[in-house]
């Protein structure tokens, strides 16, 4: 069976919906991630900078972004300007079939764009935050989601070059990947938090609320599911007696994920260490997305458990040893697990219709896209937009958080401990 | 360092596409891809040693 596109003109309304609908839930998982993941200086500007970051996304998509990404079968590169009327991009039509897959790329977009929040805690600005969302979800993120989700040239891999079609059911490739490399472009330009290294060494600062980062796995859950059994519906032609399979696949990623995580960490500082076992649940459900809808459980098992594996080491490597400050550890689950989830499809699932060789080499395609064409891209604009509006809070900023700073009260005003309470009367 | 590591990046990915475009036989193909994955690993390889290198002098 090869795949063939779908046709968006007949969808199955009440079995995508509510898939769609759901979908922000892995944005508000992961928002409680960021969140609780950060110091408690800066919890209501992490929460407000990914409200305002899931909103500036919508907007920039839709006016902007939507035209470059298209859909499947649909046109795309088009910028419909009508004429003198105030709203110059044109209505969109009530019953087109481009609006199903413009909501769910509405919340995807939104979702890649709050990865980057995570590397950026504690130190990165309102102001810039927006802007560099903005200009992510208009023009960098449409680029990967046009090649891969709406029939773009990885799409077309087989027909125009003999091999199989580069594929990511859930979003791997188009929404996890981006989203993580614009975290370590971020974090680049913005450097470790003020304290993170000191005397020659790193210190630890240990997230504020690890029960929120707990729940937000559990939401995050329900956000993929949905996400990925949305995604394989509307742009791989999925059909609905699959998606058994697909959930059964997201709750054993997650599942192993979250184990390897909790062994390793087990095994080497002889405790399980919560938050990274909350990142090991993560990277299973993202590098378990690529091939949601065709890989055996047993694959889908062994491809998140080396992602929590693999979680565990770089985070203390970006950490240790290349001095990268990445509080929510997004580009270890986003980034690395997503090109290994990519990876691993291409090892483990043989394509219908193509050769397992000409898959592996498709999928390795899409990696070297992923890596050598939109990091580059990515990290220059991020520089560019550095040098018109600086990303890092001053130095007052770093020591006050970014509470105080930016919004002039804290998350938690009742909870501020006085050093004066403990002093004997 | 950082522009070589980009341009590195960048030049990796091309070799990619070359293969895709100038070769057809799958070994010749899987081949000059291999080598632009490596050409890849070795740009951000400079890229991370560059902003390390940095970051070390700050501290």
């Amino acid at each position: 069976m090869t795949p063939t596109l779908p046709n968006p003109a007949q969808p199955d309304l009440t079995l995508i919906l509510p898939c769609i609908l759901l979908t922000p839930l892995a944005s508000a998982g992961l928002a409680l991630i960021h969140q609780g993941l950060g110091r408690s200086r800066s919890a209501a500007h992490a929460m407000l900078a990914t409200l305002c970051a899931l909103a500036v996304a919508a907007i920039a998509f839709t006016l902007l972004g939507n035209h470059f990404a298209g859909y499947p079968n649909g046109p795309a590169h088009t910028l419909p300007i009508t004429g003198y009327q105030w709203n110059w991009l044109g209505n969109l039509p009530r019953n087109s079939p481009a609006n199903l897959p413009l909501i769910l790329q509405v919340f995807t977009v939104g979702l890649a764009a709050i990865i980057p929040l995570s590397a950026g805690t504690d130190r990165w600005r309102l102001a810039p935050i927006c802007l560099a969302t903005a200009v992510f979800a208009a023009f960098l993120y449409p680029i990967l989601s046009h090649w891969v989700w709406a029939s773009g040239w990885l799409a077309q891999l087989g027909q125009n070059f003999h091999l199989a079609p580069f594929q990511d059911f859930g979003g791997a490739a188009v929404i996890q990947v981006p989203g993580g490399l614009m975290a370590l472009s971020v974090a680049w330009i913005l450097g470790p938090r003020r304290g993170k290294y000191s005397a020659g060494q790193a210190t630890a600062i240990p997230g504020h609320n690890i029960v929120q980062v707990l729940f937000g796995c559990l939401l995050a859950l329900i956000g993929f599911i949905a996400l990925e059994s949305a995604a394989c519906l509307l742009f791989s032609n999925g059909q609905p007696g699959e998606l058994p399979a697909l959930v059964l696949n997201a709750v054993l990623s997650a599942s192993a994920g979250c184990l390897a995580a909790v062994l390793t960490t087990q095994i080497r500082y002889r405790k399980p260490d919560a938050s990274l076992s909350a990142n090991g649940w993560i990277a299973g459900l993202v590098a378990g997305s690529a091939g949601c809808q065709w890989v055996s459980p047993t694959a889908a098992i062994l491809i998140a458990a080396v992602a929590g594996l693999l979680t565990t080491y770089l985070v203390e490597i970006l950490e240790l040893r290349l001095l990268v400050d990445d509080p929510g550890g997004a580009i270890s689950v986003h980034a690395a697990s997503g090109l290994w989830g990519l990876l691993a499809f291409g090892l483990f699932t043989i394509q219908p219709g193509n050769s397992h060789q000409n898959h592996l080499l498709a999928q390795l395609i899409g990696i070297a896209t992923l890596v050598g064409f939109l990091l580059p891209l990515i990290h220059a604009t991020n520089l560019l937009l550095n040098r018109f509006l600086p990303y890092r809070v001053d130095r007052d900023g770093d020591w006050q958080g970014m509470d105080i700073r930016e919004l002039g009260s804290g998350a938690y005003p009742e909870f501020v401990i006085h050093a004066d309470e403990f002093v004997p009367r | 360092m950082k522009l070589i590591g980009c341009l590195l990046l960048l030049s990796g990915w091309v070799i990619a596409l070359a293969a895709l475009v100038m070769l057809s036989a799958f070994a010749q193909r899987a081949a000059f891809i291999a080598a632009g994955l490596g050409t890849e690993i070795l740009g951000l390889a400079l890229l991370t040693r560059a902003y390390t290198a940095q970051q070390r002098r700050q501290k």
